[in-house]
């Protein structure tokens, strides 16, 4: 359940302007931006904790 | 009760997009509040609200859009509710993201993630949407229930508010448990629920 941020196989995105360069309205990225992602896709990438899926199978008889 | 009473098929599809959008869920939600356990509430009572809801929802639209809107509604009101504060994860890792020019400290994933939460919250859900979510503008302000350059200019100021922090150094101590900046969050939150309007799919 407490599964960190940093499990998507420790692989570090980051790097001196790497991964990204530019945004939609064209002002360069600030250093750090990538780790917005980071921090989102890491959760996105975990494993469904079996609450959920419990939950899940519960909704139809919910009504 | 609805008018429009689904059809088998189409309530299968309504439970097999919830159930796809359950980890972008987690991560909206980490990311307001913080603790994952706090989060994973957050997300049960969104799903539940969703599948109660599951009636005002119109095929073909985005569901990860129309449960974010459900979830930071829950949101915000669990915050006035329980008057809880996002607290800092410290399971988040110390993965170093960049080290600023002329800042001999590198930058840690987990310094990012605490400059997120000491924003002030539509600051930290628009720049979550935008910068994390992949949301464009348009679709992050629908979501808010706000103007296009109202999200525009929040995250711009959440954009300026971490770049000081992080590249500056200007990082808050761990141990944010400081009355008045407490006292001032629950304000903003209180100004945040009521001028946003909680733009309505729940309920």
């Amino acid at each position: 359940m407490n599964k960190d941020f940093n499990n998507n196989g420790g692989q570090p995105r980051h790097g001196g302007g790497g991964g990204g360069g530019q945004k939609r309205d064209g002002k360069p990225r600030p250093e750090w931006a990538s780790g917005l992602k980071q921090l989102y896709d890491s959760v996105v990438d975990e494993p469904l904790p079996d609450a959920f899926k419990d939950l899940l199978s519960k909704l139809d008889d919910a009504g | 009760m609805s008018a429009t009473e689904r059809t088998a098929a189409e309530l299968a599809d309504f439970k097999r997009e919830l159930t796809a959008v359950i980890p972008h869920l987690r991560a909206f939600a980490r990311g307001l509040c913080g603790r994952p356990d706090m989060a994973d509430d957050l997300v049960q009572e969104t799903m539940l609200k969703a599948w109660n809801a599951r009636e005002r929802f119109e095929p073909g639209t985005s569901m990860r859009a129309w449960t974010f809107v459900i979830l930071r509604n829950a949101y915000l009101t669990d915050m006035r509710r329980n008057r809880f504060r996002g607290e800092y994860d410290e399971t988040v890792a110390e993965r170093i993201l960049t080290t600023p020019a002329g800042q001999e400290e590198p930058v840690h994933l987990s310094d990012l993630h605490r400059a997120l939460l000491d924003l002030p919250a539509e600051r930290r859900e628009a720049l979550l949407l935008v910068g994390a979510g992949g949301f464009s503008y348009e679709e992050a302000a629908e979501i808010c229930g706000c103007a296009i350059g109202t999200i525009k200019s929040r995250v711009g100021r959440a954009r300026a508010a971490l770049s000081e922090a992080l590249e500056e150094g200007k990082l808050s101590p761990r141990s944010s448990e400081d009355g008045e900046a407490h006292e001032a969050i629950l304000i903003e939150l209180d100004q945040v629920a009521a001028g946003m309007g909680e733009t309505q799919p729940t309920r």
